[in-house]
């Protein structure tokens, strides 16, 4: 039995259509990333699983329940949100228990279990305070709490590092990891528009646009196999190279204005195929110095502009007369007029097609 | 040892207490602070006066002999019509309208304001846009009908009809006022409440409510002064038993016969002002107080 399950769903604002026909199943215990950029509809559709928004068709299932007409607070499930939200003139502790005092649990087990999440949480110390006296990092992880102390089934999560700055973010990121780790049988569904929360929290990961889910896989599917254009596109920093051209001898290669790439390697999603075609190769998949294998692919490049970032370096080139980038050590030496060979396994490219720009 | 610096400007720049910027800014102000305030030390030092000492026209001059006898006199002797019991009546039933308006008023547009803001529904914007509308219409042309309809209701002349009044005539501003307060309260706040299970009340009460003390404030001191300086309705729509102090601080001022008694009426007058500028004083820091603060990124 799934722990949520989402069938069918729409949302409409009006004429806008905000969510189309969506259909996802989440596992218990899993941990599911809505990633997308903004407007895509991520936050809207955790707003439906909330019950925070009236959804126009389609079903919610939590636990096998069918919680599609419930409030948000009988649907097992607590959120967290990219503002805090707390609640400001209470303490810490106020806070935490609000939800409890509400659904009129006794005194002592409020207090037991304050007790447990503010050890989980590490704010034990502040329990006392007013939000306002708090760091952002302290009052998310409050947040947390709040979730954490009613004891649900299901975690949503709104953004909730989007406000903290670079080194807490990534803290607390760990953190919500270890959590995860921790309450192994919580389901958690978290929305971010940031590509490195979903690929180190996901256990999967739904890229979302314009209101639908392109690809729901595990981070590595993803990455390596994006199922089509715009995801290979949004996933991987710097981004993917794209190389547009055509399929020939029956798939056996891909030709861009004189670059001629073999693909005897590359396993096709759909049985190989001629006709125009885009081919994606990440910065990172390119490797310095000649080719040591005959199915490697190789050329020779002018270096136009290398931006050291310390620990490595992008390199800008052309291959063809298309943008090239690629990425190699922080300590190798390259100036812009440089000749460098070059070369990348096409077991690892993706290739879309043009018109539909699904994977091929 | 320091660093040898070059001569000249060195530190902060100097400033001149004299300059001319100060002198106009200061200037202007002085005066137009004299400007308010000269009227009411002519109003404090006649009050104090005997009539004999009023009559040689030092308008300016403080007092040569301080006499409270004007006050006694306007509070509990001045004779307005039949009543010579001066302006300790209208107070009185000044502050039996004032209360009850005040806190009905700001109970239902409180209320009223956080279901629109808050709680929005199919025609909710249509409905406050028809509450704005009545701001905008001058209250004339409403007097005669609401006299019918005080009438009807057997409210004419009693106080309860004027709280009444009071209380509709405040609405729109009100719910303008809160509404506008409400919606700038973050609205994921108002989420994470109803996720942890609190209702419509519970929102309101265990929220809203506690973050909105300042909104409260000014409501409060919108609705106190408005009410107490009212006139027209006053007049209106009670009795003679039943006028606000207003009312009859204009019976005691105006009345044609007899000698004007400026000290008594002095007196009479700053009264009559001292509720809302006893209001102003009070609540001037809870104006300032950001209770919201912390509640989203600070």
């Amino acid at each position: 039995m799934s722990s949520v399950s989402v069938k069918s769903l729409d949302l409409n604002f009006g004429d806008v259509k905000v969510l189309r026909n969506l259909n996802i199943e989440i596992e218990k215990g899993e941990f599911l990333v809505l990633l997308g950029s903004s407007g895509c509809g991520k936050s809207t559709l955790l707003n439906c699983i909330a019950g925070l928004l009236d959804v126009s068709d389609g079903q919610i299932f939590i636990s096998g329940k069918n919680v599609t007409w419930l409030e948000p607070k009988d649907r097992d499930i607590g959120m967290v949100f990219q503002s805090y939200a707390l609640y400001p003139q209470m303490t810490v502790e106020g806070n935490l228990s609000f939800g409890l005092k509400n659904q009129k649990m006794p005194a002592a087990e409020i207090q037991q279990r304050i007790k447990q999440a503010s050890e989980i949480l590490h704010i034990e110390p502040l329990l006392k305070r007013k939000p306002a006296q708090l760091s952002g990092g302290q009052r998310q992880r409050v947040a947390i709490g709040r979730a954490l102390v009613r004891d649900v089934e299901v975690f949503l999560f709104d953004e909730p590092l989007s406000n903290l700055d670079a080194k807490l973010r990534a803290e607390l990121r760990v953190e919500i990891k270890r959590l995860h780790q921790k309450l192994e049988d919580n389901t958690m569904i978290y929305v971010t528009h940031d590509q490195i929360e979903a690929m180190t929290l996901a256990d999967r990961i739904a890229i979302m646009r314009d209101g639908a889910v392109l690809q729901l896989a595990d981070p590595n599917t993803i990455y390596n196999k994006p199922a089509n254009k715009y995801v290979a596109g949004f996933i991987g920093s710097p981004s993917i190279n794209f190389m547009d051209g055509d399929l020939q001898a029956g798939g056996k290669k891909f030709v861009s204005n004189g670059v001629e790439i073999d693909l005897k390697r590359y396993e096709f999603a759909s049985g190989p195929r001629e006709g125009s075609a885009c081919l994606g190769v990440r910065p990172e998949h390119i490797n310095l110095g000649k080719a040591t294998d005959k199915g490697l692919f190789e050329a020779q490049l002018t270096i136009d502009v290398v931006e050291p970032m310390g620990s490595d370096t992008l390199v800008w080139s052309k291959l063809g007369d298309q943008d090239f980038r690629f990425r190699v050590d922080g300590q190798t030496k390259l100036k812009t007029g440089d000749q460098q060979v070059v070369h990348f396994d096409p077991e690892r490219v993706s290739i879309f097609d043009q018109d539909s720009e699904l994977r091929i | 040892m320091a660093e040898a610096l070059e001569d000249g400007p060195r530190g902060p720049k100097p400033k001149r207490t004299f300059s001319r910027r100060n002198i106009i800014l200061y200037g202007t102000l002085i005066v137009i602070a004299l400007y308010y305030l000269l009227p009411l030390y002519v109003m404090v030092v006649t009050s104090l006066k005997g009539m004999p000492e009023i009559r040689l026209g030092n308008v300016f001059a403080p007092p040569l002999e301080v006499t409270f006898q004007p006050w006694v006199k306007a509070w509990a002797e001045a004779c307005t019509g039949l009543n010579c019991d001066g302006l300790s009546r209208g107070f009185w039933n000044s502050v039996r309208i004032l209360i009850p308006s005040v806190v009905i008023s700001i109970v239902i547009a409180s209320i009223n304001s956080y279901a629109l803001a808050n709680w929005k529904f199919k025609g909710s914007e249509i409905f406050f846009t028809i509450l704005i509308f009545g701001a905008f219409i001058p209250y004339q042309v409403m007097i005669y009908p609401i006299v019918i309809i005080l009438r009807e209701l057997g409210l004419y002349t009693k106080l309860g009809g004027l709280v009444m009044v009071h209380t509709i005539f405040g609405m729109p501003i009100l719910t303008l006022l809160f509404r506008n307060y409400f919606t700038s309260v973050p609205e994921e706040l108002f989420k994470a409440a109803r996720v942890d299970g609190a209702g419509f009340w519970g929102i309101y009460f265990r929220i809203m409510l506690p973050m909105s003390l300042p909104i409260f404030v000014v409501a409060i001191i919108l609705q106190v002064t408005g009410i107490w300086n009212d006139f027209l309705f006053g007049v209106i729509y009670t009795k003679p038993d039943n006028y606000p102090m207003t009312v009859q601080l204009n019976n005691i001022v105006n009345s044609v016969q007899g000698i004007k008694e400026y000290n008594v009426n002095m007196a009479a007058t700053i009264l009559t002002g001292l509720v809302p500028l006893v209001i102003y004083f009070v609540s001037g820091k809870l104006f300032v107080r950001g209770i919201a603060a912390g509640a989203v990124k600070g």
